[in-house]
């Protein structure tokens, strides 16, 4: 099993390094041929707008977009989440529009009001998940497909829709693998149903 | 749901806006109408300020933060972070562009130091601050103060990317020593480096910078951008390289495709193509030390 992480800008070193700990080949993402072979697709946190652009240029947008629609596993962190959303509020920019989900960006504010927080995910088991947002963004409607995962003040933090995950907030800031291993059983299952 | 606890303002999450600019290019602006241009051209973030460094190594005088409203303007054009910068050890102008709401501020040499002496204690602040550095132990001496991002200096508004090349190879050498020494011949590194024991310790961990470190000073082309980014570099930040050039769209958008493709040299050498003029710049080894502003800062 090998677990694409789209490289263009961002926190791409994270995700890499958290996956390898757990024992998971990853491949860097940067160009339409580097999606053969792998099993799911890692979206990491960066600037939206940027990664955004970048996907077009290359040429990387409707493929991305075609292997999510043909049910491969994708998960998005904070820019990801943007990404997958078919509705993203105010803006213009290139997106996937693979999950039923209207977001506003940097909806916490500026940095200032970037935080981190232990809160529970009933989804990750017992214990809190320290999560961490960094002008994050979060879903303010999804759609009945859409099976929420953490909410917070009326606010989608974490959700699934199919094959794909979203999360405002970076586990791959932490050293908490459990997030990697929820997208890593969703990976399993698309497998074995193929 | 039980009542959330949420922190602001700590190392982590100010670390963790750095981690989210890597691979990109971040562009000094001097007008909201630039910070859109290098918005559009894919900027992961911006530096608003009043004067490149090359106008301010120009018109001499002294360089000091922005007008207030010039980066109000700019924080209301584009999404993207927005940064600042503060003279060293100047606390208030630092506080004013937390007041503001500022993403991040550069503690920068560009401008004329306001304390010869000292640094701003930065882990007093909840804003993230990047400072610049010529070798591992100014760069840790800056993360001590609390800096959450790194930027080897460089020799700002030259155009001449030689002294960026000569920082960032000094950091890489400096770590390899550190990595490469037995655990009791690390605090006699820490007294010769002028760094602090515990971040040599990590570093030693980690086999590099306990934060980000991006490049500035004097990176003009894609070809330079992608270079840094060879020589371990995170990111780049450009300043007078791209607004001085005679097509600073084109220029913007082709610097940022490099930083992200820095190992494909086809992609570097289309991008590269018909950009036309880069910024005229000056060879820094003509220069007087007098006029090197990279010996800024202690």
């Amino acid at each position: 099993m090998k677990i694409g992480i789209l490289a263009l800008q961002g926190a791409v070193r994270e995700h890499r390094s958290l996956l390898r700990y757990m024992g998971v080949e990853t491949v860097d993402v940067l160009n339409p041929q580097d999606l053969h072979g792998i099993s799911g697709l890692i979206l990491p946190g960066g600037e939206s707008t940027t990664v955004g652009k970048l996907l077009v240029r290359y040429g990387l947008l409707e493929p991305v977009a075609e292997a999510g629609r043909a049910g491969l596993p994708i998960f998005g962190t904070c820019t990801g989440l943007i990404l997958l959303s078919k509705h993203i509020n105010g803006s213009a920019q290139p997106r996937l529009g693979l999950m039923d989900t209207c977001v506003e960006r940097n909806a916490f504010g500026r940095q200032l009001a970037s935080f981190e927080a232990d809160i529970p995910v009933p989804a990750l088991g017992e214990a809190p998940f320290h999560t961490v947002f960094i002008r994050a963004p979060y879903i303010e409607q999804a759609g009945e497909g859409v099976t929420v995962l953490l909410r917070l003040e009326d606010k989608i933090l974490f959700a699934r829709e199919g094959n794909l995950l979203a999360a405002a907030f970076h586990p791959e800031l932490t050293s908490d693998t459990r997030v990697h291993e929820y997208f890593l059983r969703m990976v399993a299952t698309a497998q074995t149903s193929r | 749901m039980p009542e959330v606890k949420k922190e602001t303002g700590t190392f982590a999450v100010k670390k963790g806006l750095a981690e989210m600019l890597k691979g990109g290019v971040i562009m000094d602006v001097v007008t909201p109408e630039q910070a859109k241009i290098a918005e559009d051209a894919g900027a992961a973030a911006v530096m608003a300020l009043e004067r490149v460094p090359s106008d301010i190594r120009a018109q001499g005088g002294v360089a000091r933060m922005s007008d207030p409203e010039m980066i109000s303007g700019i924080q209301q054009a584009v999404s993207i972070p927005v940064m600042a910068k503060a003279r060293i050890g100047h606390i208030v102008e630092a506080r004013v562009l937390e007041a503001l709401e500022i993403d991040f501020i550069d503690e920068s040499e560009v401008l004329t130091p306001a304390d010869d002496v000292h640094h701003i204690l930065k882990s007093e602040f909840n804003v993230p601050f990047v400072c610049g550095a010529r070798n591992l132990g100014e760069a840790l001496r800056r993360v001590g103060e609390g800096a959450a991002m790194i930027r080897t200096k460089g020799e700002a508004g030259t155009g001449d990317v030689v002294e960026a090349v000569r920082h960032i190879r000094q950091v890489n050498k400096d770590i390899q020593r550190v990595v490469g020494a037995s655990p009791m011949e690390l605090m006699t590194i820490a007294k010769e480096f002028g760094a602090p024991y515990e971040l040599i310790l990590q570093v030693k961990e980690l086999g590099r910078l306990p934060v980000v470190n991006f490049a500035a000073g004097g990176i003009a082309t894609p070809a330079d951008a992608a270079l840094m980014m060879v020589l371990g570099c995170d990111g780049v930040f450009v300043g007078s390289g791209i607004f001085k050039s005679n097509n600073p769209a084109k220029r913007a958008k082709a610097i940022v495709e490099a930083v992200a493709h820095y190992r494909d040299a086809k992609l570097v050498a289309e991008v590269s193509k018909g950009l036309g003029e880069a910024m005229r710049g000056q060879s820094v080894a003509q220069m007087e030390d007098k006029d090197k502003i990279a010996g800024r800062g202690w």
